[in-house]
């Protein structure tokens, strides 16, 4: 328990300036603007509108100003924003089959219908540091190929399934799809709601869990069947029009991993599946994604839950970053009382047994 | 609040019509609209059914891109709905936080419902701005085509 404490206002203020001063910088140096950071650190405001829940990208870049680009901060801004605005509508499940594709690649099958497309990727570089970027840098416009493919390209998994090589894909739209923006999350949890946790929770957290399954806790021998990044329509249905209307495109990536077989006396072995699905160019963040649903199946798939990615209480719980560096940082503010209480009993504890080792060596010299 | 669906609606291929305009409208830049607006012969008179407003809607996924849905986060919206002198109705519907993107989007869908005047707005503001945004999808389609991996295949005796 932490107590209200009166007083201090004058310091907070101007420690409020100080921080202010301090994320202007050098004066001498032009002030960043939000569209600087929209355009040129567009990979931090994906990140922030992904676990942020809210996808905004100015005000994603605004957080990331305000916040002197502490990312977990402004994934807070953003989160306090989302509460003052009302929900209009729900939208139509964005299909990413007919994803405007500017990625996609797939580690299974080297030839796939519509090809292996790389996109802007970091991937193939040699992370070497590019002097030439600390001076201002003068870019070569990228390569145009006219030989474009059509949108729709076909999935890699849908080549499994017709084998039957893969889980069939259950579709229930009759099912009530559950929302833990105004639900308390509850076990066991279906996989609509570890989903919408997973697409906001930490990549951090997420990329640890992944890795640890990967490592053996909680085996899920993993291929990446197909990552795709690009734009999606975004559709809704407004009551006063009676028919649905595409209102604008957003930016998603999808992972889906192939993942470790099974099979029973019943059953032919076949392959399992597990998703990532996030706002912007997030591709660690939905590949980690993807790891931990399916760590976080084993319950329906009956697989020993043995360890903490297929534990769905300790990966829900603890995958929001928002919630955790609240609990965490609540350490800092003032707990003067409960801790004078702990000073009194420790305090009290260290006095009787030092009476009793008195006592007893009294006796023992006696 | 009724918002009146006009006699427009009942028809199916002016429903596609429609649909078709309200996307283009919507993924247009305000700017290009106050523009186009600007280049009417005369500004139409209209009122607010809604006044422009920002919202969120609630992005669903589905599991494995074709399962069952989930609720992947929100995104900010705006929505307008205005009634022109003549009683037709137009509504807009744009991401982002854009009041005046939501406006103008309201106002051109109410004008191209007009029998006489939106055909000829079909042909001076939606096509061409139609133009505009299938070209900018082609560039990023050349663009991502050319990091096209096309591999060779050694030849191993079978393939």
């Amino acid at each position: 328990m932490y107590v209200a404490v009166k007083g201090g206002e004058k310091a907070i203020e101007n420690a409020h300036r100080l921080m202010a001063e301090e994320r202007r910088g050098d004066l001498a140096v032009p002030e960043l603007s939000v569209e600087q950071i929209l355009q040129q650190m567009r990979l931090a405001v994906d990140r922030v509108m992904s676990e942020g829940s809210l996808y905004d990208p100015e005000l994603a870049a605004l957080a990331i100003k305000q916040s002197r680009g502490d990312l977990v901060e402004a994934i807070f801004l953003l989160r306090a924003y989302r509460t003052t605005l009302p929900r209009l509508y729900t939208t139509e499940p964005v299909d990413t089959t007919a994803m405007h594709v500017r990625r996609r690649i797939s580690a299974t099958f080297k030839d796939i219908p519509g090809g292996q497309m790389l996109g802007p990727t970091f991937d193939y570089t040699h992370r070497l540091l590019d002097f030439k970027l600390a001076a201002e840098s003068s870019v070569e416009p990228a390569a145009h190929d006219e030989q474009v493919g059509d949108n729709g390209i076909a999935r890699v998994m849908d080549l499994l399934e017709s084998e039957g090589l893969v889980e069939d894909v259950v579709v229930d739209d009759d099912d009530p799809v559950g929302d833990i923006t105004r639900d308390p999350m509850t076990f066991p949890a279906d996989r609509d709601l570890r989903l919408q946790n997973l697409a906001r929770g930490d990549e951090g957290f997420l990329l640890a869990l992944g890795y640890s399954s990967q490592r053996g806790f909680g085996d899920n021998h993993p291929f990446a069947g197909e990552i795709r990044m690009g734009e999606v329509a975004v559709s809704i249905a407004p009551e006063e029009l009676g028919f649905e209307i595409e209102i604008g495109d957003i930016t998603l990536s999808e992972c889906e991993m192939v993942t470790s077989f099974k099979g029973s006396k019943s059953e032919l072995p076949r392959f399992t599946r597990g998703y990532g699905l996030s706002f912007g160019y997030n591709e660690r963040k939905v590949m980690a994604m993807s790891l931990v649903d399916r760590a976080l199946q084993a319950r329906e798939l009956g697989e020993e839950i043995e360890a903490p990615a297929q534990d769905e209480e300790f990966v829900l719980y603890h995958s929001d970053n928002v919630e955790a560096q609240g609990f965490v940082q609540h350490l800092k503010l003032p707990h003067y009382v409960d801790f004078q209480a702990d000073l009194v009993m420790v305090r009290g504890m260290r006095e009787e047994i030092l009476k009793k080792q008195q006592a007893d060596n009294s006796e023992e010299a006696a | 609040m009724t918002l009146d669906s006009n006699a427009f609606d009942s028809n199916n291929e002016n429903i596609q019509a429609r649909k078709h305009w309200m996307s283009v409208l919507a993924r247009a830049e305000a700017s290009q609209l106050e523009q186009a607006l600007s280049e009417l012969e005369a500004a139409p008179k209209y009122m607010h059914l809604r006044p422009p407003e920002i919202g969120m809607a609630m992005v669903r996924g589905r599991a494995d891109a074709k399962g069952d849905r989930f609720n992947l986060g929100e995104m900010t919206i705006s929505r307008c709905s205005i009634r022109l002198e003549d009683g037709l109705v137009g509504h807009g519907y744009v991401t982002g936080r854009n009041k005046r993107h939501a406006e103008l989007a309201a106002l051109f869908d109410a004008m191209l419902q007009a029998p006489g005047n939106g055909p000829v707005l079909t042909e001076s503001v939606i096509e061409p701005l139609h133009a505009i945004q299938v070209e900018k999808r082609q560039t990023d389609s050349a663009k991502t085509a050319a990091t096209k991996v096309n591999f060779f295949t050694m030849v191993r005796g079978e393939d």
